[in-house]
């Protein structure tokens, strides 16, 4: 509040009251109807578009000044997008930020859910490209409206069809379709569908915003979210061989990093704060270097 | 055939500002009868076959249609809904350019199976396995089953538009030209096939056609219309060897002897 005080060009959370009671009321509309595109007057951000605009917008309309942000970008806080978002807040609203999932309120995302199961109480804000799930294969967007009033989603399927019939399975592995509340398709944005089972059903509040297309979708805490498929294909998440090198967590979302240049690799957790919290505790993977050791086990005494 | 009429079009209008597009039109087609709408170049064909398929508002007139259940109701009256689930069951619609009526970016067998995932059909292996079936009665090899449609014949793409419409066992189809913009020497075998599957199927089919005989080749009644209006209708072999409407006779000694 007070460094928000010290720049009195901006109000807090830099969108003046009306914009934000616009986007709460299109937000609360999104929240009514799980799943349901709600068109908003998407305000220009001192950003470029790809850079999240929608979810920015979102967040600076439930943003509160006792909250604490988390801002992650591909599971990392560290990224630029990341870290240009959270400095975004931190200096327009003053509200405290945070790594750590378990002690946001508010998590920005684009590209991943956090490992650590979401809480009661927090809100998922999730940066969206695309939030048309049937774009691919009707770009008419009267067309994508009727299908979706009228529940006509065999295009959705047709996708999937195309997948098998090319790959053997359904190859779709990022922003894979969901059904919500029995009701409407739903793009859950470019997260791995490791993450789609993570929706299903989460006490969070999930809240959806693209900016360049001017939509926000919602999902309120409990609602049900099936991933489509085939009776004979059935929804199956990325499972990973490895374990994270760095803190030997088994059943997270690994990326495969080169660790130096002469082609060597090795699997770590996406989840930045999941991470570190583990190797806190004291856990570690077959990746750390051997001298490390010994300060890994005096850190855990 | 079955006593009642399973469409029944009754004084219809169509209307683009103060011109006239069609007018005055009533008739009937009854189940498993094929009937052919022809007349000359801006007659009305496609505007009485878009508004009796509910593709575009009427001005005036009814237009009932026979469902499964046996209600007959005018489809001014179902919901949007309603209509749009007869569109993609119950009928066909196959256009004069396949570019309009096949999606050209997916495979041959999602373009067939699309109407079976539509109605709710999950399972993959059936609907591949139906996809394949239909291919085939179209003389389409089962090998081409992955491919665009960007990659067939126009002839191919035809044929394969039939089969996407005809997957869910519709009992009335509405055609546009469907060989008008193919090579004389596919049309032949594209109606033949034609021919056989409305015969095997027992469809009803409205048929427009500006060429005589395709209206010879498929069908059982004609309907000559001019500047919008009806001039002519009956059994097509009555109307082609006894035309009685002076536009008719002209149509009909336009054609070359065959
Ligand atoms: N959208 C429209 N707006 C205004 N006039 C139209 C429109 N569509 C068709 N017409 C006119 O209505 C008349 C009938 O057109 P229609 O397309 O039904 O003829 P057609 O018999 O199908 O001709 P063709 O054999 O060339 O396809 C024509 O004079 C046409 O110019
Ligand atoms: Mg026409």
């Amino acid at each position: 509040m007070t460094r928000a005080h010290a720049l009195p060009a901006y109000n807090f959370a830099y969108l003046d009251e009306q914009t934000k009671r616009m986007i709460r009321r299109v937000i609360l509309k999104a929240i009514a109807i799980p799943g349901y595109q709600v068109p908003f007057a998407s305000r220009e951000m001192p950003m470029p578009y790809g850079w999240g605009t929608g979810g920015v917008q979102v967040t600076a309309a439930v943003l509160g000044p006792h909250d604490v942000l988390k801002v992650i970008d591909q599971g990392a806080d560290d990224t630029t997008n990341a870290v240009s978002i959270r400095a975004f807040f931190a200096q327009v609203a003053g509200v405290a930020t945070t790594t750590k999932t378990t002690q946001a309120t508010i998590i920005q995302t684009r590209h991943r859910l956090p490992e650590t199961p979401l809480q009661a109480g927090q809100t998922v804000v999730y940066q969206v490209p695309i939030p048309e799930p049937l774009r691919f294969l009707e770009p008419r967007e009267t067309e994508t409206r009727v299908m979706h009033g009228l529940e006509e989603y065999g295009l959705i399927h047709v996708k999937l069809y195309e997948d098998i019939a090319q790959h053997g399975h359904i190859a779709t592995t990022y922003a894979y379709p969901v059904k919500v509340e029995g009701r409407y398709v739903m793009d859950p944005s470019p997260i791995p569908k490791f993450d789609n089972p993570k929706m299903h059903r989460s006490p969070a509040l999930q809240l959806f915003g693209s900016g360049r297309e001017k939509r926000i979708y919602a999902l309120p805490p409990f609602t049900d979210v099936v991933s489509l498929d085939f009776e004979d294909h059935p929804f199956q998440v990325q499972t990973f061989k490895a374990h994270c090198a760095l803190c030997d967590a088994g059943g997270v979302y690994l990326d495969e990093v080169v660790t130096d240049d002469h082609g060597g690799r090795m699997f770590v957790c996406s989840d930045t704060d999941y991470c570190e919290t583990r190797r806190t505790e004291g856990h570690r993977g077959t990746g750390l270097p051997s001298d490390r050791e010994d300060a890994g086990r005096e850190d855990a005494r | 055939m079955s006593s009642q009429p399973i469409l029944s079009v009754r004084n219809l209008e169509r209307r683009y500002g103060a011109f006239i597009g069609c007018t005055d039109i009533s008739f009937d087609v009854w189940p498993g009868e094929v009937v052919a709408i022809v007349g000359e170049s801006g007659s009305g064909k496609t505007t009485l076959l878009n508004c009796i398929s509910g593709r575009m508002e009427r001005s005036a007139g009814t237009v009932c249609y026979r469902m499964r259940d046996g209600r007959f109701p005018d489809l001014g009256d179902l919901s949007e809904a309603e209509r749009r689930f007869l569109a993609r069951t119950d009928w066909g619609f196959v256009h004069q350019n396949p570019a309009d009526g096949l999606r050209m970016r997916v495979s041959a067998g999602a373009n067939v199976g699309e109407r079976l995932m539509a109605v709710g059909e999950r399972h993959y292996g059936n609907i591949r396995r139906t996809a394949t079936d239909w291919l085939e009665r179209v003389e389409i090899a089962a090998a081409r089953i992955d491919d665009q449609p960007v990659a067939f014949s126009g002839g191919m793409r035809q044929r394969l538009q039939i089969a996407r419409n005809l997957v869910t066992h519709p009992r009335l189809i509405f055609m546009d030209e469907p060989t008008g913009g193919l090579d004389v020497s596919v049309q032949a075998r594209v109606l033949d096939l034609l021919r056989m599957l409305v015969a095997d199927l027992g469809l009803a089919v409205v048929i427009v056609t500006h060429d005589l005989a395709v209206a010879r080749l498929l069908s059982q009644r004609m309907i000559v219309m001019k500047s919008g209006r009806i001039v002519e209708q009956g059994l097509t072999d009555r109307v082609l060897d006894d035309p009685r409407h002076p536009y008719t006779q002209l149509l009909v000694a336009s054609i070359p002897e065959s």
